[in-house]
């Protein structure tokens, strides 16, 4: 009889010595006395927890769900998911108004894609965020993301759509809420990029949001109609042989991760065919089966930022190697910090003080760099690196379209 | 991806050897899962105790005669990674631990007070001050320590509006939270003031290891300002000159075009003809690390580099050869304190630290530090210099001696 085989448990929290090191990198500790801290919230309170649900401590909303306590556990507990399960167990505060119009990011979307132009304006202005901060609890020092006056999807349907036929090379595309309905750019260029390394690009048949934002907001009934629905879509994908490519490193770690252990939706068929574009374009070169021609003369000073559910997939190696091999470049690799927004977390007005504060040592570290911009895999980091420093922040696939020279690409790649 | 060497454990041995390799024009990677033992050291570094009898088959005895030569080595290589280190290296000092008794090192971080061996002078009165509320330093421990060894000793604490804050959460009243508040600037001048207005007429000031999670400056300063001998005791894990030894360490490693993947797990491996071709993690999936060589050095028990069970002692990675006693009873000893022989159990490998597996060594498969046989971390003080020079005798070996 293997005793250890019996003695396992959710999210491996039985696993914990209690050595403290979750708490030395939690981003949460370091700004917000009022937090727990990742041991007492996650394992020490699970133990009492199990006993009775009276333990459960409201400060637990507190928690960014960053996962950086995971990735420093010596001991392969799972502590940010052990609270957010209890979160989701025991939590009794219900999602506000404002919580739940930040987390429906696409049925936000498909309401001001139409009204962009005006929205755009009406969101921009002091009496607008005013009246947010007041009323909704919207920080207002935030900037709401511009939205597009056409989304993503209606551009690739028009202008792109025939010519991917060429391609007997297809991967999916996953775009996410961001891509379609506030930068369709960086779409484009993923697009552009595909195709002249050989893919054509299909779309999903009817993708959601991947419902990060709901989870993080207490809307889990929304979050796993949102999983079910995109695992089934995905699973057409992979049924027709083809990888799921993503722009979006958050998308890409609650496609794969959240959904089985948080909201138990089984992703298994789907799992390791879900890849961030980088990844597929490195892993591309490095097998020799396709290879980039670069502009003569491109040159830039590059910061990379990692975002923490970036940190947590273990994938920014990828996205590093690609910007750092572009020819040209002067790349920095940021030191792996919390910027402190956490999707809708730092729109919050009781969070933003905090947000700021946790981010400070990143946008000190991108101020001593002095980069001609930052480059990171995800478009909430991207919201608050440029409102917080004033350097842009770019995709490392806006990068790639930018450096590479994509007609002689497809010429040396045979198109 | 392929390497030349990759690296699985990124603790003290590993980064070690990945610093060394990288500084020879080699290009690795290191596979860590989750943060080093270092956020528990002590600040300082124990190669042997003196007196101690090496047992048969310790890992030394496999460096054999460029032992001497490698510890030679230490200081200046942790200077090169900007982790300043001061000790001799041909005699072991004292440093006072944290229940006020002393024990023997090698070497200890900048601001951490080395005494002599034979009488350690920690002077006639001291003053022990801890931060009011921090329960993770026992000032009444030290005090009978000390006063046993002759000092007379008074207690006080200091109390900032700024601890005030990390306070009302008292489960995260702890060294590293308190080092951020104590990072520099008006603070810790308000501290280093509030503990000279309580010097009377002691000679000595002890304080707990609180000052400088990313540089030792904030703890020079306190040093420097004091106006009396300043000495720094650790505290609870985890351990604030650990972690800067390890954030130093791995930012040094990175600066040399190292690739550190945090948080990551080897747990597939792919060995054909004793070689080793491949290993694959969690995070990385489908996406297999190649690599000339490898080395091992994921930790003994505590970081799961050895897995025990009821059957015996396993490497759980690539189930190399390990040596241990098969009669269970005899891995302890009753007596606490005693040599435990568990302690001893790890990976056998041949003498040039390749590791074995059913008899037969892998031609590309080293093993280093703690997760090797033979040591006696505690009775031998052996822990620390068994991670470093086993790591430099393999990255020595790797390279022909490059490094």
């Amino acid at each position: 009889m293997k005793l250890q085989e019996f003695t396992s448990s959710a999210h491996n929290f039985e696993e914990c010595m209690k050595c403290t090191v979750c708490a030395a990198y939690c981003p949460v500790v370091q700004v917000n006395p009022r937090y727990p801290g990742p041991k007492q919230a996650g394992p020490d309170g699970e133990r009492l927890r199990l006993k009775d649900p009276i333990f459960f401590d409201e400060a637990l909303k507190y928690c960014l769900n960053c996962k950086r306590c995971e990735v420093a556990c010596p001991s392969g507990v799972n502590v940010a998911d052990i609270i957010q399960e209890a979160r989701m167990k025991y939590g009794k505060s219900k999602p506000r108004l404002r919580d739940r119009i930040l987390a429906s990011t696409d049925v936000m979307g498909p309401l001001a894609v139409p009204f962009a132009p005006v929205v755009n304006f009406a969101t921009g202005l002091g009496v607008t965020k005013a009246v947010l901060h007041a009323t909704m609890g919207i920080d207002r020092h935030r900037t709401f993301p511009k939205y597009s006056s056409r989304t993503f999807e209606a551009w690739f349907r028009r202008n792109a759509l025939k010519e991917q036929r060429k391609y007997d090379n297809r991967v999916a595309f996953f775009h996410g809420c961001y891509v379609n309905y506030n930068y369709p750019a960086l779409g484009k260029d993923f697009v552009k990029i595909m195709n002249a390394i050989g893919y054509g690009v299909e779309l999903l048949d009817k993708e959601q949001c991947c419902g990060v934002a709901m989870i993080s907001n207490g809307m889990y009934d929304g979050a796993v109609k949102h999983a079910r629905n995109n695992v089934s879509a995905l699973s057409k994908a992979v049924d027709k042989g083809l990888k799921i490519l993503t722009t979006s490193s958050t998308c890409t770690f609650t496609m794969r991760d959240e959904y089985p252990s948080l909201l138990k939706v089984d992703n298994s068929a789907v799992r390791d065919s879900i890849l961030l574009a980088t990844r597929f374009i490195y892993e591309q070169v490095e097998s020799g089966a396709v290879k980039l021609a670069f502009k003569d003369g491109y040159k830039a000073r590059i910061a990379y930022h990692t975002p923490c559910h970036m940190e947590k997939l273990g994938w920014g190696v990828f996205s590093k190697a690609i910007l750092a091999r572009i020819p040209g470049v002067e790349f920095t690799a940021l030191d792996s910090n919390c910027c402190g927004i956490s999707g809708t977390y730092g729109f919050k007005k009781e969070n933003y003080g905090v947000s700021q504060a946790i981010g400070k040592p990143l946008f000190d570290h991108i101020a001593s760099v002095n980069p001609d911009f930052v480059a990171c895999d995800c478009e909430t980091c991207k919201w608050q690196i440029e409102m917080s420093t004033g350097y842009k922040v770019l995709n490392p696939i806006s990068v790639l379209a930018e450096a590479l020279d994509l007609e002689k690409t497809a010429r040396i790649n045979g198109f | 991806m392929k390497f030349n060497t990759i690296i699985i454990g990124g603790g003290l041995s590993g980064l070690t050897a990945a610093i060394q390799l990288q500084l020879s024009g080699e290009s690795t990677a290191v596979i860590s899962a989750g943060q080093s033992a270092l956020h528990f050291s002590s600040g300082t570094f124990g190669i042997l105790n003196s007196g101690a009898v090496l047992p048969e088959g310790h890992p030394y005895s496999k460096i054999g005669p460029k032992l001497q030569d490698y510890i030679a080595r230490i200081k200046p290589f942790f200077a090169k990674a900007g982790v300043s280190l001061h000790g001799n290296d041909s005699r072991n000092m004292l440093r006072l631990t944290p229940t006020g008794t002393f024990q023997e090192c090698r070497y200890a971080m900048e601001e951490v007070e080395l005494f002599d061996a034979g009488n350690p002078d920690i002077g006639n009165k001291v003053l022990i001050v801890n931060v009011q509320g921090f329960f993770d330093f026992n000032t009444a421990f030290i005090a009978q320590g000390l006063e046993k060894a002759g000092a007379t000793c008074r207690i006080e604490s200091v109390s900032l509006p700024e601890f005030g804050r990390v306070r009302e959460s008292p489960s995260e009243m702890r060294s590293v939270n308190l080092a951020r508040i104590l990072e520099g600037g008006g603070t810790l001048d308000e501290f280093i003031a509030s503990v000279k207005a309580l010097i009377k007429d002691e000679d000595t000031v002890i304080l707990p290891e609180i000052f400088g999670l990313r540089d030792s400056s904030p703890a020079l300063k306190v040093k420097e300002s004091l106006g009396v001998r300043c000495i720094f005791v650790g505290t609870m894990p985890p351990s604030v000159p650990g972690i800067r030894c390890q954030m130093q360490l791995r930012r040094y490693y990175e600066s040399l075009g190292g690739i550190f993947l945090m948080g990551d797990e080897a747990v597939g491996v792919n060995i054909a003809d004793s070689t080793v071709k491949a290993v694959s993690t969690k995070n990385l999936g489908a996406h297999w690390l190649m690599a000339d060589n490898f080395i091992l050095s994921t930790g003994s028990f505590f970081s799961k580099g050895l897995a025990s069970s009821p059957e015996g002692v396993t490497e759980p990675l690539f189930g190399v050869d390990t040596s241990y006693d098969k009669n269970r009873p005899e891995w302890y000893r009753r007596d606490f304190f005693e040599s435990q022989p568990y302690m001893e159990f790890g990976v056998a490998t041949d003498g040039g630290f390749h590791a074995i597996k059913d008899g037969i060594p892998l031609t590309n498969l080293y093993a280093a530090g703690s997760i090797l046989a033979g040591r006696g971390p505690l009775t031998l003080g052996c822990g620390a210099g068994v991670a470093i020079l086993t790591a430099f005798a393999v990255a020595d070996s790797i390279t022909g001696g490059k490094a």
